[in-house]
């Protein structure tokens, strides 16, 4: 009997490898295979052409000293600051808004996610046309309540905040998650709370945010994650413009990449940023054991 | 002046109807705007201020975005390059899902552990090697790269379908096993057809994904008549600088929005499920 099951349990074991195969062979190839070669691409100063020439650190010393790389990162940490937090504010408010019973509430839900579903290159021909400082539907509206609008996209001081106003048009995508959560958070705890006399605004600061925290928490990560790799919005809209106001990271990695052939020098660009998300994610770990609540046993 | 509590909660509902009806007028306003400017004559384009009605309505814009260009191939590559990678990650995600949900084999937990951090690995670090790969192929401008990766899972939907099949009872598959079903019997007559609405999920999500990738097509596509939609706008986009198609423009990306849009309504409640899922378990 025993022979038997572990000879059932050694096909179940071989029939689990088989059709995991396919990833197996996914992460091989397309993940750890080329983290590798990136790690060691990034020593190395090669144009795709000629043989990769071993130059050390090169790469790297060269990377500190160009002002390109340090606007980028700067760029994407102040797009990531402001767009990821007030994202997970504006969605959670919506959340709370639409959480109270509310008529209709499916119509709202789909007008408010309608945004997210669509992005890309036709999003950003959309909001270059809105951003458009004569022309366009936002300075138009402003100049309704007297406001003069400034030039947007096409001004140096003003292209970075356009592009984070912009994302935050796809807040709804993340109000579906909270809301559902929200959904999840036992009455019983509200009702204790009612009964104690405790205000709406202690309710929500000390029972709703706790029980949700670790779906705020999941979106923060992502979120970073997600900014950290804007591309398309800077390529089409802005172009990194005006002045690399708005040269964001990956575009940089793109540009040296793929326009100018620097492959050692984009890798170790490309290592930088997988260090850099890496090192913000433990670091959002290491914070959250002050203020994400996980219930015992789950 | 003291409120009663029946009135303080009426006005309290009314501002919040207030807020969400004001913010849903706000959301909408981009798409208004898109529409409106997709009508209008080149002319009432550069009217300030401008006209929410266009006058004429120029259904033209419409018919102009495929003959001024090939617009339609572009669309048909687009079409394909979808109907290839839904394949591919249906079949592979199902599969490698299976296989960490009801497989036991050792290290499994191990490899699903490392499954889920490579979700946290930007695309950005892979991509020059993998270049480099498929160019080393001969792949550059053709559609292996784009469709190719599919065939071989993405953590996501190895991930969101894992999950959805953990929920399917163990009953099922013991019956069937006694019955002498084997493991690919179980797995293509019991696991995937109680699995549809999260494969549907996988589908929507996987049609987004690559009806609006940019990046993709950007470095492995030249030829012209290679060019997907997304692509091609991204181009007419620099050809445009001039000011001129404005109202062009504006039909030509209203008509990729629009499979995106319609694919949202009619599978909405797919998709919200599946943004849920896995925006929730962490």
């Amino acid at each position: 009997m025993k022979r038997y099951s572990s000879k059932l349990a050694r096909k179940e074991a071989l029939e689990g490898y088989l059709y995991a195969l396919p990833w197996f062979i996914g992460f091989t190839v397309f993940t750890a295979g080329p983290i590798i070669a990136s790690f060691l691409l990034s020593f190395t100063n090669w144009d795709l052409i000629r043989h990769p020439q071993w130059i050390s650190f090169g790469n790297y010393k060269t990377l500190t000293e160009d002002p390109l790389f340090w606007q980028g990162l700067k760029v994407t940490s102040i797009y990531a600051t402001f767009s990821v937090p007030l994202g997970i504010a504006g969605g959670l408010a919506i959340a709370v808004l639409m959480n109270q019973k509310i008529k209709g509430l499916s119509v709202f839900r789909t007008i408010y996610y309608l945004p997210a579903v669509v992005s890309g290159v036709a999003v950003s021909l959309l909001w270059s046309w809105i951003f458009n400082p004569d022309f366009g539907v936002l300075n138009y509206l402003l100049s309704l309540v007297g406001i003069r609008g400034p030039g947007w996209i096409y001004d140096e001081k003003w292209a970075l905040p356009s592009l984070i106003l912009m994302s935050l048009w796809g807040v709804g995508g993340g109000m579906v998650i909270y809301l559902a959560s929200l959904q999840g958070v036992p009455t019983e705890l509200y009702e204790a709370a009612i009964i104690d006399g405790a205000s709406s605004w202690k309710r929500f600061w000390s029972i709703t945010i706790p029980m949700i925290s670790p779906v705020i928490f999941f979106q923060l990560i992502m979120g970073i994650i997600g900014s950290f790799q804007v591309f398309t919005q800077a390529y089409i809209m802005t172009n990194g413009g005006p002045n690399n106001a708005t040269l964001f990271y990956v575009l940089y990695l793109y540009r040296n990449a793929f326009q100018w052939f620097k492959m050692g020098y984009a890798s170790a660009l490309a290592w930088v940023l997988f260090l850099v998300i890496l090192t913000l994610t433990i670091v959002q770990f290491k914070i959250a054991n002050y203020w994400v609540y996980y219930e015992v046993g789950r | 002046m003291y409120l009663g509590v029946r009135t303080t909660t009426i006005i309290t509902r009314v501002i919040i109807y207030t807020v969400i009806i004001a913010g849903a007028f706000v959301l909408m306003i981009p798409f208004f705007w898109m529409l409106s400017t997709s009508l209008k004559d080149e002319g009432a384009v550069w009217l300030f201020p401008p006209r929410w009605i266009p006058r004429p309505i120029v259904w033209e814009n419409y018919k102009t975005a495929f003959t001024m260009w090939p617009f339609g191939l572009y669309l048909l590559n687009s079409v394909k390059l979808v109907v290839i990678n839904i394949t591919g990650i249906l079949l592979s995600c199902s599969m490698v899902a299976f296989s960490f949900s009801r497989l036991r084999w050792p290290g499994r937990d191990f490899f699903f552990l490392l499954l889920i951090s490579t979700m946290m690995i930007p695309g950005q670090v892979t991509m020059i090697p993998i270049f480099v790969l498929f160019r080393y192929f001969g792949w550059i401008d053709t559609f292996y790269p784009l469709t190719v990766p599919s065939f071989f899972g993405s953590p996501f939907y190895i991930f969101l379908l894992r999950q959805f099949f953990l929920t399917i009872p163990r009953e099922m598959e013991e019956a069937a096993k006694i019955d002498g079903c084997s493991t690919f019997q179980i797995f293509s007559r019991i696991i995937l057809p109680l699995s549809k609405p999260a494969l549907g999920t996988v589908a929507i999500f996987t049609f987004m994904g690559v009806w609006n990738d940019f990046m993709g097509p950007l470095i492995y596509l030249n030829s012209e008549s290679k060019r997907t939609a997304t692509l091609a706008l991204g181009f007419f986009r620099s050809a445009w600088y001039g000011g001129t198609h404005t109202a062009v423009l504006m039909a030509s990306s209203m008509i990729v929005m629009l499979p995106c849009l319609l694919l949202f309504f009619f599978a909405q409640r797919y998709y919200i499920q599946g943004v849920v899922i896995t925006g929730l378990k962490g």
